[in-house]
């Protein structure tokens, strides 16, 4: 196994042209991989070849539009006392979108708890994503249904359920790959490295999917890590690449390569997609405190959605009719999210008590039988005008 | 297999061989559980027969361990994973608590975690620090998990069987210094429930309720009292959670007096709970208040202490005096 980082090698220029596409520039960053930089400009990549159709990079950026609408909507339903917590993606659409399309359907994803975009591109319906930020579940979909694991929220746990399951596709001999999100901050848990660790071992089809968005609530990359986090791949004996975390074909097209390797049976690969989170941690969190606007300015320019809009509309891939009916797309989506959020039922008081164990256990059925006699206690008061009296 | 006398060892090993030989979604993982079959040779010969792609020798990291194994069972399989002792389950616990006991309710029932987590227990061995810890009632706290320990070769093979064919995770306690022990084991028997105490010395003096490798010893302790004209029943509750209070209570109801009786430390322990619920269950029935044998509020002792704090055969029959004496 070649343990060399294919982002290592120095890109080079191609005389390659596509339809409408200008001149290609390479990327300013040897270490970093890009095919569109950020004015919106097609540039080449030795390793990370791709070739889209125009409805195909309309696609990606109905996706990452559509996905900033959901996410800003989840956001504003926040402040609006509807959900309890949000945990926003602004500003990692790209990195979600394209590594999100790169799958296939047999592939299976671990996620954190901010992969929104990765869950739209699995077709899990966004408003399911919600429950646990409302308080009516700890999860609530059926993670086989779309091969999309719950979310997880103790940081960088999920990294050995996917590397377990990608051992599991091993033995039983298929060619699915999984997918393992975590971000920067993750990387200093025990946890990832035990997973670098069993991957590698047992060279399991998984790819490890880092968002580098510089900031583990209020923690710089700095507290975390003292070389490029792709470079630590090549201590596990699998390679690590750096990719353009704003974008998407990028993105996209890394993600598809360490894939393609998994599904070869050549093992893991460590993708770290290098971005920012443009808003808060989660709605609980003030950057304001820890970080300078002008961090957050620097990186507005980079910005995913607007780089592919100006390729598409250069390039001529998309007409303002494209964009006028996304538009219109989008305030749908957001409609029927305010809709679906305001409409979620709090849960049945007895659900306290449900599905805590497959085969049952004579404690939880003990205590369910209490609650439930403590609860009608209250209702034959109310029968009876007693709590109706007590009420006033 | 027919009916044979094995150690407790080579029961848990036959279970495994079973399980594996009827189906083959269970692997069994862990450190050093191929070639040497174990530290304690209780999956001796199963790498031979079965191959590294069922008998996994890992890494050496427990976390790492559970968390793949819970992967693996979401791929389908039954992982059977061996943490080498008892003291070396915390850095696992994380993913035995926050996430092997929760991804069921979490799913809404949609998925099944049906991992089995070995864990050899309990001092009595000379073994150094970290090798005589009894952490039961850190996981039987949990909701999500079962928790159990047979203390004999019977029950160590059909619990065994049962603890892989549940769909639940199971934290399987087994009571390492009787892993000598011989007792016959039936293949074709009929098991009986994994949760279910069983009443393993009648008597009608008192009640005595033990665990893994406390119930011999209080089955010494009530053929002691015997000589003194004291008839003692002894309870092997098999199951830490849930907890058979049933059984104990029909015990309690017939004898009016209890002493629970385990390793791990009493302060917060099993003891406690069992204490608690059947004073609520038998109020009227008991003639003194529940009594608990067990480990001090202190870190397991170095080897040459350790009888000094494991409850033996003197502790356990002065605590019976102290309750037959209200």
């Amino acid at each position: 196994m070649t343990v060399e980082s294919t982002a290592a090698r120095k890109p080079r220029r191609s005389s390659k042209r596509t339809a409408g596409a200008g001149a290609r520039k390479t990327a300013a960053d040897p270490e970093l991989v890009q095919l569109l930089t950020p004015e919106g400009e097609r540039v080449e990549h030795p390793d990370y070849a791709i070739d889209l159709s125009a409805e195909e990079l309309r696609g990606l950026y109905r996706d990452m539009v559509l996905t900033r609408r959901f996410d800003a909507e989840a956001t504003a339903l926040q402040r609006q006392g509807e959900l309890g917590l949000w945990a926003s993606l602004l500003g990692q659409e790209a990195a979600q979108i394209g590594s999100g399309r790169a799958l296939r359907d047999d592939d299976y994803v671990f996620p954190t708890y901010r992969e929104h975009g990765v869950a739209w591109c699995r077709g899990v319906d966004p408003t399911n994503l919600l429950g646990m930020f409302r308080g009516v579940n700890h999860g609530g979909w059926d993670p086989n249904s779309n091969n999309f694991h719950l979310y997880t929220i103790v940081i960088g746990s999920q990294t050995l359920h996917a590397t377990g399951y990608a051992m599991g596709i091993a033995k039983d001999g298929a060619d699915s790959a999984v997918v393992a999100y975590f971000g920067d901050g993750a990387s200093s848990q025990g946890d990832v490295a035990e997973a670098f660790t069993f991957s590698a071992v047992y060279n399991a089809p998984v790819v490890f999917f880092c968002q580098n968005n510089q900031w583990a609530i209020s923690e710089p990359t700095e507290k975390q890590m003292r070389v490029p986090l792709y470079q630590r791949a090549q201590g596990f004996g699998f390679p690590g690449v750096r990719v353009d975390g704003n974008d998407v074909l990028a993105c996209l097209a890394v993600t598809k390569s360490a894939l393609e390797r998994a599904r070869r049976g050549e093992g893991p690969t460590l993708v770290e997609a290098f971005t920012y989170r443009m808003g808060a941690h989660t709605t609980s969190d003030d950057p304001t405190k820890y970080r300078a606007d002008e961090e957050r300015e620097a990186w507005e320019a980079k910005d995913p959605i607007l780089r592919l809009r100006a390729y598409l509309e250069n390039a001529g891939h998309a007409d303002a009719a494209f964009f006028e009916e996304l538009e219109s797309e989008s305030e749908t989506l957001g409609k029927r999210v305010r809709e679906a959020v305001r409409a979620m039922p709090d849960p049945e008081p007895m659900a306290i008590f449900d599905n805590i164990y497959a085969d049952g256990h004579a404690l939880v059925d003990e205590e369910r039988a209490q609650f439930a006699a403590y609860q009608a206690s209250f209702a034959t008061e109310s029968e009876g005008g007693v709590a109706a009296v007590e009420g006033n | 297999m027919t009916v044979q006398k094995l150690p407790i060892a080579k029961a848990i090993n036959e279970s495994l061989r079973k399980a594996m030989e009827t189906d083959p979604k269970v692997l069994i993982m862990g450190e050093d559980v191929g070639k040497l079959g174990g530290v304690f040779r209780v999956t001796d010969g199963l790498f031979k027969d079965f191959g590294e792609d069922r008998v996994i020798d890992t890494p050496l990291a427990e976390s790492g361990i559970v968390g793949t194994a819970i992967g693996l069972a979401l791929r389908g399989y039954r992982p059977v994973v061996e943490i080498q002792f008892d003291g070396f389950v915390f850095p696992a616990y994380d993913q035995i608590v926050t996430q092997l006991a929760k991804m069921h309710a979490r799913a809404l029932g949609k998925i099944k975690l049906p991992v089995v987590v070995r864990i050899p227990y309990g001092g009595g061995i000379g073994a150094v620090e970290h090798h005589s810890e009894s952490p039961e009632a850190l996981f039987a706290h949990v909701a999500g998990l079962k928790v159990v320990s047979p203390s004999n070769a019977s029950d160590a093979y059909w619990m065994m069987q049962q603890a892989i064919q549940s769909d639940d995770p199971v934290i399987f306690f087994e009571p390492k210094r009787r892993y000598w022990d011989k007792g016959e084991v039936d293949p074709e028997a009929i098991p009986g429930p994994l949760h279910a105490a069983r009443t393993v010395r009648a008597g009608s003096d008192l009640t005595l309720v033990a665990y893994g490798p406390m119930v011999k010893v209080c089955l010494e302790a009530a053929a002691a009292a015997q000589e003194e004209g004291k008839s003692i029943e002894v309870v092997d509750l098999r199951s830490m959670s849930p907890i058979d209070f049933d059984a104990v209570q029909a015990s309690v109801e017939r004898t009016g007096r209890l002493v629970v009786v385990h390793e791990a430390p009493v302060f917060y322990g099993a003891g406690a709970e069992i204490a608690a619920r059947i004073t609520e269950r038998c109020f009227y029935h008991l003639e003194a208040p529940v009594l608990r044998v067990g480990g001090y509020h202190a870190p397991y002792p170095p080897a040459r202490l350790e009888e000094e704090y494991l409850p033996g055969l003197d502790r356990v029959l002065d605590a019976v005096d102290r309750s037959l004496a209200y």
